[in-house]
């Protein structure tokens, strides 16, 4: 586990104390702002109010008590959507068996992770945290706004659809660990599937599997439904469970994929058993097979230019986007990397050069499209009255790498701001200035009672550092 | 260590090359030969003097000629209208192993060329491990990276770094100078590292023997190496003095020793710069800390001890918990405003070093001057290297590698339109816009 530090409990008691300015209503004023489904909007003002955008215009009056923002200069748009992160986690993958559909990413969150932090500073205000891809079939995904100092259970995407992480290729089929065993540096247990080939057989017989289990309560419901009496019902069997939600179409497929020919079986694999794949996650050889994908329904999300760290990722081209975007693929970027993700903008920016998508397009790849795939887009993924207020503040066109963020906002609430965040610096120095001047832990003297041995000293600088 | 095993290493041996080959033939089409070219109506940002808003810039012979307002086109050249585009000198990423890896992660071993076996290697030449159809030569270059440092890695004297061009058929005509520097990792003084022993001993000199430390090895291997160049040089002035064999490892360690090649130390903390720092001064070498992580934090003794910095954390996570959430992004700000002699790095395995401008802009998005950001991925490194006389800027007499733009060097959305590497026209073709080229059309 991590240790709570100093800096993440004056965060906390911080973005406390914001939330409970949160009532209090937030007009940004003159802004660009960059909606994302309906353009560029110059000098226009946004109302924060009650968590949601209330208002889109010009000369908004400030309701009473309001905080208002000059932003004069400044650029506004969606708090970024990265579809793929595993931030948060205190576990990625459980590996051990092929198929782990029956354990939870949300059962592993840890809300005190400083990379939240840094996230926000870079715009970003939720994610869809996957399990690992260790087996063809993982865990449960997290849908999660940022909104850090919270507990996890308010974090949750409240109405996000349920998923589930898919995974085929090398991180399955093990080649490269064996490569570690080979050199005798480690070793990971050999496990059913090692091809592409144990991978299409892996689905089938799970969703076989899963199919006559939603079957035995589908009888077991209609003969009680018809008065059957002294039944015994079918054992409840968590891992069957969210595979017959797959199969009802209310559970996600968010699948880790790379060559196109592993993609093109899970969509035959898919289309056989009646279900969708909710999005082909990497997917870094989708270009190749954009017209199957587009014609299955599928989305796809990506790295802007990562390409070459293993085999299957070696015809990886940054031009992916654009080719699956014109299509008709939903097409975003991700980050699966906390460091990314502090910066996918920039990652956007790429594909302006790399295939020409426009500027719009371009944001939409971690903003709306996002939103869409993950089917969150009445509530995030663009500038629209009624939505949340997951908003960032940029001091310059967010597209532009000389750009950077001043404030992000999540229901309304400032989890971010640059000038609150050279405050607590200031804080930071001089509590830490404080506790370097301090009097070392020292034993009670003898005169005031306390003998060797006795309670240690109740020094709150002593408190503080331990 | 187990028999099973070791057949599975003869296999993979034996496998990987012949799976490999076909998917690891790049496109990295030869540039044209030197020709005489002018580039006219551009915007130029010579990086040394001031910017030209509307002018000219001549390159013949694989050299800059000419740059500036009312520059002549020279009869028979062929010219460039640069109406709207920008010329840039090309940019340099310092801190690479371009070439020397091809899928740097395992599961394809057999393309990993970056690291001798056994401790003591500083005769290993990195311009005899490049390989100059690298599909990342091309797609690096096309960003306006004209020119890399490739350097081993592994051991403790790891070999010998190239600074190459990032064109051409063979390793040795993509050199700027072949042999830049040394790389030395400095085993921690507080334990061995590698097995502590190199008992493979690379190259023909076995590591000191008896249970010395790693460090103490390699002090002991550079007083030996002291001693041997003094005595070629005494066996040169007088003759009848006994005449050495010649010792590659001994002798490839004398221009180190002599200050007059540089060794690049990996060093990321401040107590390994410190030691990398202390280490070198005491042996009269010429160092520079790449990777760097602390620097920011320790700007005041890098400058009093006129260390240069190769910087290649600006995209990493802060390393502490209570660091501020941009110490990296703002560290290159802090070694500029403090003195520190620095050039970013992309910080990247080869396939991404295509990021060093974005990198060098992160860092200008945080405090460091636009103009320094520039200089930090072109000139700064080239100084760094001792090549300034050649690269970093668009000057008279230097060699002609730059890069023709659509709009900001550093800028994502940036497009090139034309890139000269040596003074040749290097077409934009990559292997990925290959397989774009391939598939986009696709119905």
């Amino acid at each position: 586990m991590k240790t709570l530090t100093t800096l993440t409990l004056i965060l906390a008691a911080t973005s406390g104390s914001l939330s409970a300015q949160s009532a209090a209503p937030t007009l940004i004023r003159n802004a660009t702002v960059l909606t994302v489904t309906n353009g560029t909007l110059a000098n226009t003002d946004v109302l924060l109010q009650d968590g949601k955008i209330a208002a889109i215009g010009s000369n908004l009056r400030a309701p009473t008590g309001a905080i208002t923002i000059d932003a004069t200069g400044k650029y506004l748009m969606p708090g970024i959507i990265d579809p793929h992160s595993h931030m948060m986690s205190d576990a990625v993958n459980e590996g051990s068996l092929s198929v782990t559909s029956m354990v939870r990413i949300a059962d592993v969150l840890d809300p005190t992770e400083r990379n939240i932090y840094l996230a926000l500073a870079g715009g970003t205000t939720t994610l869809n945290i996957l399990h690992g891809s260790a087996n063809t079939i993982g865990g449960q995904n997290a849908v999660v706004k940022l909104k850090f100092g919270a507990p996890v259970e308010e974090m949750l995407f409240p109405g996000a659809p349920p998923g589930i992480k898919f995974a085929l290729g090398e991180n399955v089929t093990r080649k490269n660990s064996r490569m570690v065993i080979i050199q005798g540096q480690g070793a990971a247990p050999q496990r059913y599937p090692s091809t592409r080939m144990g991978q299409e057989e892996v689905l089938r017989d799970a969703f076989v599997r899963a199919q006559d289990y939603r079957r035995a309560w589908a009888e077991y419901r209609a003969k009680t439904a018809k008065g059957a009496r002294n039944l015994v019902a079918p054992r409840r069997d968590l891992e069957l469970e969210p595979l017959v939600e797959v199969l009802e179409g209310t559970r996600l497929v968010h699948a880790h994929s790379y060559r196109a020919d592993e993609m093109l079986m899970l969509l035959e694999v898919a289309k056989e058993f009646g279900f969708r794949i909710a999005t082909l996650q990497h997917a870094l050889e989708a270009y190749k097979i954009a017209p199957e994908i587009a014609a299955h329904g599928a989305g796809m999300s990506t790295f802007a230019d990562m390409w070459g760290y293993k085999i299957e990722a070696y015809d990886a081209i940054p031009y992916n986007v654009a080719v699956t975007m014109r299509a008709g693929v939903l097409s975003t970027i991700n980050s699966d990397d906390d460091g990314r993700a502090r910066r996918l903008n920039i990652d956007a920016a790429k594909l302006v050069r790399y295939g020409g998508l426009t500027d719009d397009e371009a944001l939409a790849t971690i903003t709306i499209n996002g939103a869409r795939q993950l089917r969150i887009a009445d509530r995030v993924g663009s500038i629209e009255v009624g939505k949340d207020a997951d908003v960032a503040i940029w001091n310059g066109h967010p597209l532009s790498v000389y750009s950077s963020v001043d404030a992000t906002f999540i229901d309304g609430e400032v989890l971010f701001s640059r000038e609150k965040d050279a405050a607590m610096r200031e804080a930071l120095i001089a509590e830490r200035a404080e506790l370097e001047a301090a009097e070392p832990n020292t034993l009670p003297t003898p005169s005031r009672g306390a003998g060797r041995g006795g309670p240690p000293s109740t020094d709150p600088s002593a408190e503080v550092s331990r | 260590m187990i028999r099973p095993a070791m057949h599975a290493v003869a296999a993979a041996l034996l496998l990987l090359p012949t799976v490999l080959s076909a998917q690891l033939g790049s496109y990295n089409p030869e540039p044209g030969p030197r020709a005489t070219v002018a580039i006219v109506n551009a915007r130029i940002v010579p990086v040394v003097g001031a910017e030209i808003a509307r002018g000219t810039l001549v390159i013949a012979d694989g050299v800059i000629q000419a740059v500036g307002a009312g520059v002549a086109v020279p009869t028979g050249a062929r010219v460039i209208d640069g109406s709207g585009l920008s010329v840039y000198p090309g940019m340099m990423d310092a801190g690479t192993d371009m070439g020397l890896t091809e899928i740097g992660s395992s599961g394809a071993a057999a393309t990993i060329d970056n690291a001798e076996t056994g401790n003591w290697n500083p005769n290993a030449q990195a311009i005899w491990g490049i390989n100059p159809h690298s599909a990342h030569i091309g797609v690096t270059r096309v960003v306006g990276i004209t020119h890399v440092v490739s350097r081993p890695g592994g051991s403790i004297l790891s070999g010998q770094a190239a600074l190459i061009n990032l064109a051409g058929y063979t390793a040795p005509g993509m050199a700027v100078v072949p042999r830049v520097a040394s790389v030395i990792q400095l085993p921690s003084q507080g334990g061995g590292r590698g097995g502590g022993g190199g008992r493979f001993g690379g190259g023909q000199t076995p590591t000191p023997a008896g249970g010395m430390s790693p460090l103490d090895s390699l002090k002991q291997l550079l007083a030996d190496a002291n001693a041997y160049g003094a005595a070629v040089a005494a066996h040169a002035e007088d003759s009848s003095l006994p005449r050495l064999d010649t010792d590659l490892v001994l002798a490839s360690l004398l221009p180190v020793l002599s200050g007059e090649m540089p060794v690049i130390f990996p060093a990321e903390s401040e107590s390994q710069i410190k030691e990398a720092v202390a280490f070198a001064e005491e042996q009269g070498l010429s160092p520079i800390i790449v990777g760097a992580r602390d620097a920011w934090r320790m700007t005041e003794y890098l400058v009093e001890h006129k260390v240069p910095v190769l910087f290649s954390n600006t995209l990493s996570l802060p390393s502490r918990d209570d660091d501020p959430y941009d110490a990296n992004f703002a560290a290159a700000a802090k070694l500029a405003a403090a003195g520190v002699r620095f050039a970013i790095t992309s910080g990247e395995g080869n396939p991404d070093v295509r990021n060093l401008p974005y990198v060098a802009g992160m860092a200008a998005a945080f405090g460091l001057s636009h103009e320094d950001a520039i200089k930090s991925v072109t000139l700064w490194p080239a100084e760094i290297f001792g090549v300034a006389d050649r690269l970093g800027s668009l000057e008279v007499g230097k060699m002609a590698n730059l890069v023709v733009t659509t709009g900001d060097l550093l800028e994502a959305r940036t497009d090139t339109r034309y890139l000269f590497i040596d003074g040749r026209d290097v077409p934009l073709g990559t292997k990925h816009s290959e397989l774009y080229d391939t598939f986009k059309d696709r119905k």
